[in-house]
């Protein structure tokens, strides 16, 4: 009955998001799209707060996932958009399949700090090497889809419908694990990790799986973002951008997977037209933003919808 | 003193200067129900933490079904069977109730914990239900970790770890913190329940009222070592036991 529910939400989101193709402006459909690849890559740190700890390097896997579609699209001829996202996806997650067992043993400022200090390192090892285009980074041509090589509006329309079913699909799945037996053993994790060794499971395992769905997410919008902006440096892995994700987690809160790509997409309005009207001062106004959502909403944007089970009942 | 489900041999534990455990020898028949008990700082809580995987013994041998446990991590013991409630129940407080118990089930359940089967589908919730009510906490499901009274946090901290295939339990004073009018009921639905899944219990306790009236045998603990280990009648009758441990007149 609920699985059902979470199927048939997934559709309502998805007809609510896709006529966005149909009468969003240019400008808004990109910036749309941007906000839902950046959403993906909340996503993966919502997972993570799941669990008791907040990455604050994302932006590790949303340049890896970049630069992987870039590189497979300039030196391997790859312009397939599924193709390119199954190679930065598989990417990713192998790298944190290979991160993930070493940073869960980590936890708080620690966790938070190492996984920023990787993804520093991916950026600064990035500027370096100028036979991939240095700190000027690379750009990237428009995909295909399935062999056809859109142009013009019908190109974005199609890059924001693959965009809007990426992010369904993700959502829809990401929401199933949270609900799922895993899910409920990462929030009890996030709560008293000695009961969850004396109930009999790893917690070092829990945060491996959590930290590698977060880099599949992370790889999985770097490259959707990379697409549609058609370039790529290596500020994608700057702390500023890692920052940013965790800024939008942090405003949609752990409880619910819609708040999160809403949140992505206030941040990106917020920016837009702050930056456009407060050219200097747009920072102050996203800071008075979070400020406000932290007070009146400690457990953010998805408080608002999806309540705690207990009290008094 | 052999074929002991739990085979404890000269286990040894120190901590800077302090000797928590001096040779430690002890042998747990199936079934049985031991108690062990100790002035603060005697080895009792030690040597729980020993058998559960808390604390590695710097030399001996824990032996539980013809395997040495000792050094292995709290989960792979707790998987053998050997499960342990604390002295400070410890819960999910942002859980509910129920969630909690779940939590418990999704962990001991008889297939790995799924990333797709609901935490909380019909036949989780009924096994969850069944131990609730079992211990005698069902009314609470719905509640939150710090609603609940001392007592209730004990029963389910206990059913908690009962929800896996039990073998051995450890009770870390498992009426500590609960209102005196609540211990003994209690103390009988604990025991009751272990009792009808043949349960082996350990239980930690200050209160010789209960250590009399649940345990068949008795561990006394000072200095880190065991200095009477018999039925509760003699060791409580024991005049070092009661100058050390219980402080009764000799």
């Amino acid at each position: 009955m609920m699985r059902f529910s979470v199927f048939t939400y997934a559709a309502i989101g998805f007809v609510a998001l896709a006529a966005g193709a149909i009468v969003l402006p240019d400008w808004a459909m990109f910036l749309f799209a941007m906000a839902l690849a950046k959403g993906l890559v909340c996503l993966g740190i919502v997972g993570m707060m799941r669990g008791g700890v907040v990455s604050f390097g994302q932006g590790l896997y949303y340049c890896l996932g970049a630069y992987t579609a870039t590189l497979a699209a300039n030196f391997l001829g790859v312009s397939d958009i599924f193709l390119l996202t199954l190679l930065s996806a598989a990417v990713c997650l192998l790298v944190g399949l290979i991160f993930g067992p070493l940073l869960s043993s980590y936890r708080g400022i620690f966790f938070a700090m190492l996984s920023l200090a990787l993804s520093m390192v991916l950026y600064g090892s990035l500027s370096k090497m100028s036979f991939i285009g240095g700190t000027d980074g690379l750009n990237i041509g428009a995909p295909t889809f399935l062999g056809w090589a859109p142009e013009g509006r019908p190109l974005q329309t199609a890059l924001y419908l693959y965009v809007v079913t990426i992010v369904v699909i993700s959502g829809a799945l990401m929401r199933v694990y949270f609900d799922s037996e895993q899910g409920l053993i990462t929030q009890a994790t996030r709560d008293n990790e000695l009961r969850v060794e004396y109930l009999g499971a790893s917690v070092r395992t829990v945060m491996a799986y959590n930290y590698a769905f977060g880099a599949l997410l992370g790889g999985i919008g770097g490259t959707i973002a990379v697409l549609a902006l058609g370039h790529v440096d290596p500020e994608f892995a700057f702390w500023t951008t890692s920052g940013e994700f965790v800024f939008v987690a942090i405003l949609a809160g752990y409880l619910s997977v819609p708040a999160v790509f809403f949140a992505a997409i206030i941040l990106e309005l917020v920016r837009s037209f702050s930056s456009l009207y407060f050219p200097n001062t747009w920072q102050l106004s996203l800071g008075i933003f979070l400020l406000i959502v932290i007070v009146t909403l400690p457990s953010g944007l998805g408080s608002l919808v999806s309540r705690r089970k207990g009290q008094n009942t | 003193m052999s074929n002991g489900l739990l085979e404890v041999r000269d286990v040894q534990k120190t901590f800077g200067a302090v000797t928590a455990a001096k040779d430690i020898s002890v042998s747990v028949p199936q079934g049985s129900i031991y108690s062990l008990i100790g002035s603060n700082g005697a080895g009792k809580t030690t040597f729980v933490n020993m058998v559960t995987g808390y604390i590695k013994p710097d030399a001996g041998t824990i032996n539980f079904g013809g395997r040495n446990i000792a050094g292995l991590p709290p989960r792979q013991i707790t998987r053998l069977g050997i499960h342990r409630s604390f002295q400070i129940a410890q819960l999910c407080n942002e859980l509910t109730v129920e969630e909690n118990m779940l939590v418990a089930g999704a962990i001991h359940g008889r297939t790995r914990p799924s990333f797709l089967r609901r935490s909380d589908d019909a036949q989780a919730r009924e096994r969850a239900m069944a131990t609730l009510e079992r211990f005698n906490i069902a009314e609470h499901r719905n509640r939150l970790i710090p609603e609940l009274s001392g007592g209730v946090k004990k029963l389910l901290d206990i059913a908690m770890a009962m929800a896996g295939e039990t073998q051995i339990m450890l009770l870390d004073e498992p009426t500590s913190g609960v209102a005196a009018d609540e211990k003994f009921p209690i103390m009988d639905l604990v025991i009751d329940a272990l009792r009808d899944e043949g349960v082996t219990v350990i239980f930690v306790e200050h209160d010789m009222d209960i250590v009399n009236r649940y345990s068949e045998r008795v561990l006394a603990f000072y200095d880190g070592q065991i200095i009477a280990d018999d039925t509760p009648d003699v060791v409580l009758s024991d005049t070092e036991v009661q100058r050390y441990v219980t402080g009764a007149p000799a």
